[in-house]
């Protein structure tokens, strides 16, 4: 099957001083997949994250993402990408209309877009009602949601999510991966990272890092194989212990 | 007791991690002390003048030379109209004109009678007071030069005694307010943003729910700060002394006893601020607006208390600064003992008792 | 330019939503307004008085009276002795003290002549400075009756005589509140400018929004432009506020024009907010750009010629002056509302005013970066 390559990483690395978070790791995400990025803390996810986001500047190696040079055409590659960050990324004290219009404002959308766009996200996150409450007064499984509409309410080619599912309740993890899947399908590219090993099995296929360096890579049922594991838990404590640096 | 210090830790080493903050609490008052020391002083000196000279003749040659020459005054333009006059002031070019009028020699020694108009810039009005007063008393020393210094008879002499500042340097007035400024700032404001901080963290509930005492969670809060401002009080003295030439006449341990008592009456400000705000932002701008202008203005450093309404000088009463600051003048630059200070330290300890219990009523052991 | 119109919707959404914001923004200013001016009172007057009168004779009682009813010296304590008299000044009781010898009158008039001693309290420099010229001034007169009394003061000028008229341009009634309001408006609009402006983006930072932005394709000079625009409004508002105050409560109307004032504030704020907002690109929490900006506002007000004079200053402090943007806006209120002067007039201080604007504001879009080393 002929696939496009959405992001490819060679070699990419990232020092710190001395440390280096992010270790020559390689490797490919096709269009349309979700691929999970998983790995205990201090790992290195979310550096490898923020360099293909360019909101860090990689040390070493290359990368492109949706085709754009990572070092040279970031602000090309930010207008082909939604990012929801593991800090919660809306702001309290809009509503969810206002924070709506204000991120899809900032992409470009026109204002018959935005309209059209609040009124079929907000459907589908039933908050009809609540268009015109402050973000601040939502329960946290709901921000989370609304974060991830919100980072792709301008339909980009790459959504990157930085453990989007931390301190929910397993409902809202399984509703909000139904968000991911429904995105999924309609061509959307979803970057995960995460350290829930029930949500690997979600991806279509995962890496899995160990000390800044990518481990195992590829679809959770080939790794379990691999490894002789009946969980991608198992799969992921046998790599994780020889970790030598935690955080 | 154990819990306690612990706590006093953390608080350290809050401070001493964030260096950036270290550095500004250390440097802040340093900086500030040299700066307005030198800078600011009400001393009339310097101040430009331009002047219309219609007769150029010997006599306001001689005039206009002996005020240029004077450390009060710098020549910068010399006009040839009112209407020069009038456009010179307007680009805020100069404080003050003299104009002579034509025929200044010849009136003078003819009629025995000449004329010379001062015009100052009265938008300033202590200004202009000053620099006529000088400017007028240039001219009459000029004159009693030409009256080969006769002396009149029933003349009364006066001797004047300028007590503790003979050369009436600014720096003795402004270095005591400074201090009390600098001290209160660095006290007050960092102590309520460091609480408030832990407020929108979300650390202080954690912090709530151990079995320290309210009190005790207040006070080891600030100890950390307390520290910081001895060594601020130590720099701030040395400077004084070293580098601007303000000398401690008075007792030097009760002078850092004083500025300690001040510094905790600081400190408990700075708590019941944080027991009111919510965010940083909120706490930042009440210190800014309720203690540096409030400091500034009724501690008596910048202007005199007596010439404010009543209603103002009762509120100056409540500021601690201008307590502090009678403070320092009196032990540090008169050089008094404590008996003379001895109202005014009741009165800061009294401020600071009634500011901690306030403020322990207040502080919430439940979060709204 | 749609970019900064949603951005600019934002901001001005979430900062009128701030509760505290009005009482921040215009009440506490209001009220300073209201009472900063008569505590800025600078006028030398009510200069208490201590008297040591060893001589008791009608002369020194004359004298003693004079000086009471010049209007400047509240007579406050009346001792028996020197050491007594110092005493009051210790206690800041007086600040000036006259000391009338014992036989000043005998002296005077069998001898001719006769020495009155003061000693003043010169901690406050120019408050000694003045109110010993005033009690100099006052026995002077004095002494001038007392010749009269005595000598026949021939009815033409014997000796050469320069008579020293003065007078007093732009506020003749010497009214410091005249002098004070502006610059104090000066000094609270920059205040609330820069303090706002410095906290916005490091707030962003703190919240964690930031992110969500850099991973946006907004320009650089967009996201700093949609900070500043709603400040800059916010910060003239406050202004016409205080201007309103002014002509109502004080009675200030400007000699020159409101839009010269205006022309000139514009672009004062926009150097005032551009250096917040480069501050706050640099501070990485609310506290450190908090205390910086205030540190900075700090030095800006109180070395800007608003309390003292800056051609008091040492050489280099004059240069520190020029370098602070808030002395030339205080300059120009000053010299625009009392004096009249008009564009043409602070020609420079515009140039002055337009170069830190641009300077501050282009240092900030350089120094924000979406992308971290």
């Amino acid at each position: 099957m002929q696939t496009e390559k959405v992001i490819t990483a060679k070699n990419l690395s990232k020092k710190f001083g001395h440390f280096v978070a992010v270790d020559h790791i390689s490797f490919e995400v096709n269009k349309g997949e979700i691929f999970g990025f998983l790995g205990a803390n201090g790992a290195g996810k979310t550096t490898a994250m923020r360099m293909l986001c360019g909101l860090s500047m990689p040390s070493s190696g290359e990368a492109t993402v949706a085709g754009f040079d990572v070092y040279k055409q970031t602000e090309q590659i930010k207008k082909n990408i939604g990012y929801m960050s593991q800090r919660f990324s809306l702001y309290e004290d809009l509503t969810i209309g206002e924070n709506i219009r204000f991120y899809a404002g900032i992409y470009g959308l026109t204002d018959k877009q935005i309209r059209e766009k609040s009124d079929s996200l907000l459907k589908e996150l039933n908050m009809q009602e609540h268009k015109k409450t402050l973000v601040r007064e939502l329960p946290l499984g709901w921000k989370q949601k609304l974060a991830f509409s919100i980072a792709i309410v301008h339909d980009p080619a790459i959504v990157f999510l930085d453990e989007p599912t931390g301190g929910v309740d397993p409902i809202t993890r399984r509703e909000f991966w139904n968000l991911i899947y429904e995105a999924s399908s309609n061509g959307i590219t979803v970057f995960v990272t995460t350290h829930y090993m029930d949500e690997a099995e979600y991806c279509h296929r995962v890496s899995i890092m160990v000390d800044g360096r990518i481990d195992a890579l590829g679809a959770p049922a080939s790794l379990k194989k691999d490894h002789a594991a009946k969980t991608m838990d198992e799969v992921f404590l046998q790599l994780a212990r020889k970790a030598v640096r935690s955080e | 007791m154990k819990q306690f210090l612990i706590f006093v830790k953390k608080e350290w080493l809050h401070i001493w991690r964030d260096s950036r903050t270290l550095f500004i609490l250390v440097w802040m008052p340093i900086v500030q002390i040299v700066l307005y020391g030198f800078a600011l002083t009400n001393e009339v000196k310097n101040s430009t003048i331009a002047i219309f000279d219609q007769s150029k003749d010997a006599a306001t040659t001689a005039i206009s030379n002996e005020i240029s020459a004077s450390r009060y005054f710098k020549l910068v333009k010399n006009v040839h109209s009112y209407k020069e006059i009038e456009a010179t002031f307007k680009q805020g070019k100069i404080r003050m004109a003299i104009v002579f009028p034509n025929n200044f020699s010849n009136d003078l020694l003819h009629s025995n009678h000449a004329q010379v108009q001062l015009i100052a810039d009265a938008s300033d009005p202590n200004t202009a007071n000053t620099l006529t007063n000088y400017a007028s008393s240039i001219i009459s020393d000029y004159q009693q030069r030409l009256n080969n210094e006769q002396q009149l008879p029933y003349a009364i002499n006066t001797q004047l005694r300028m007590l503790y500042n003979p050369e009436l340097k600014g720096a003795y007035n402004f270095v005591p307010g400074v201090m009390a400024l600098v001290l209160m700032l660095v006290c007050a404001m960092m102590t309520s943003i460091a609480i408030v901080k832990e407020k929108e963290m979300g650390t202080m509930e954690v912090i709530l729910v151990s079995p320290l005492k309210p009190f005790l969670i207040i006070i080891a809060k600030t100890i950390p700060y307390l520290l910081v401002s001895v060594l601020n009080i130590a720099s701030i003295l040395l400077l004084s002394v070293y580098v601007l030439g303000v000398p401690i006449t008075g007792n030097l341990w009760l002078l850092i006893w004083e500025s300690i008592l001040f510094t905790v009456t600081s400190l408990s400000v700075g708590i019941l601020i944080s027991n009111s705000a919510k965010t940083q932002q909120v706490a930042m701008f009440t210190s800014l607006m309720s203690l540096f202008l409030p400091t500034l203005l009724f501690s008596g450093f910048l202007f005199p208390v007596e010439n404010m309404p009543l209603p103002l000088q009762v509120i100056s009463n409540i500021v601690p600064a201008k307590w502090y600051y009678i403070i320092v003048k009196a032990v540090m630059i008169k050089g008094l003992g404590f008996s003379y200070v001895w109202k005014e330290t009741l009165v800061l300890v009294g401020m600071t008792l009634l500011l901690l219990i306030i403020s322990i009523r207040k502080f919430k052991t439940r979060l709204a | 330019m749609r970019t900064l119109k949603i951005l600019l919707q934002k901001e001005l959404r979430q900062i009128l939503r701030d509760p505290a914001i009005i009482r921040i923004l215009f009440i506490i200013p209001t009220i300073q307004l209201l009472v900063l001016p008569f505590a800025a009172d600078y006028e030398i007057k009510n200069i208490d008085l201590g008297v040591v009168d060893h001589d008791h004779s009608a002369y020194s009682r004359k004298l003693v009276d004079k000086i009471v009813s010049s209007g400047y010296f509240r007579l406050k304590d009346y001792s028996a002795s020197y050491q007594q008299g110092l005493d009051a000044i210790k206690k800041e009781k007086t600040d000036i003290l006259l000391e009338i010898p014992p036989q000043f009158e005998r002296s005077l008039v069998k001898e001719k002549e006769a020495t009155l001693f003061i000693a003043a309290n010169a901690i406050n420099g120019v408050k000694a400075g003045l109110g010993s010229a005033y009690i100099q001034g006052i026995i002077h007169d004095y002494n001038q009756e007392v010749r009269m009394q005595w000598l026949q003061i021939p009815r033409f000028n014997s000796q050469p005589v320069i008579e020293v008229t003065s007078s007093d341009w732009y506020n003749p009634n010497m009214n410091y509140k005249v002098f004070m309001v502006p610059g104090i408006l000066v000094m609270l609009v920059t205040m609330i400018g820069s303090t706002f402006a410095a906290s916005n983006i490091v707030r962003e930072k703190e919240i964690g929004t930031i992110e969500q932005i850099n991973v946006s394709p907004i320009q650089k000079a967009q996201f700093i432009l949609g900070k500043l625009i709603p400040f800059w409004l916010i910060a003239l508002m406050v202004l016409t506020t205080g201007l309103i105050i002014a002509r109502l409560v004080y009675g200030i109307v400007p000699v020159g024009h409101y839009l010269t004032i205006y022309a000139f504030a514009s672009i004062y704020l926009l150097a005032v907010l551009g250096l917040g907002l480069l501050l706050s690109t640099y501070a990485q929490t609310q506290q450190q750009s908090m205390l910086v900006s205030f540190f900075i506002t700090m030095i800006f007000n109180l070395m800007s010629g608003l309390y003292t004079p800056i051609e008091s200053m040492p050489e280099w402090a004059k240069i520190i002056a020029r370098l602070n943007p808030v002395s030339y806006f205080i300059e120009v209120m000053r010299l625009v509302m009392l004096k009249g002067s008009s564009l043409a007039d602070i020609k420079y201080h515009i140039v002055a005013i337009l170069g830190f604007a641009v300077f501050f504001n282009t240092w900030a879009v350089l120094n924000y970066r979406k992308r971290s080393g």
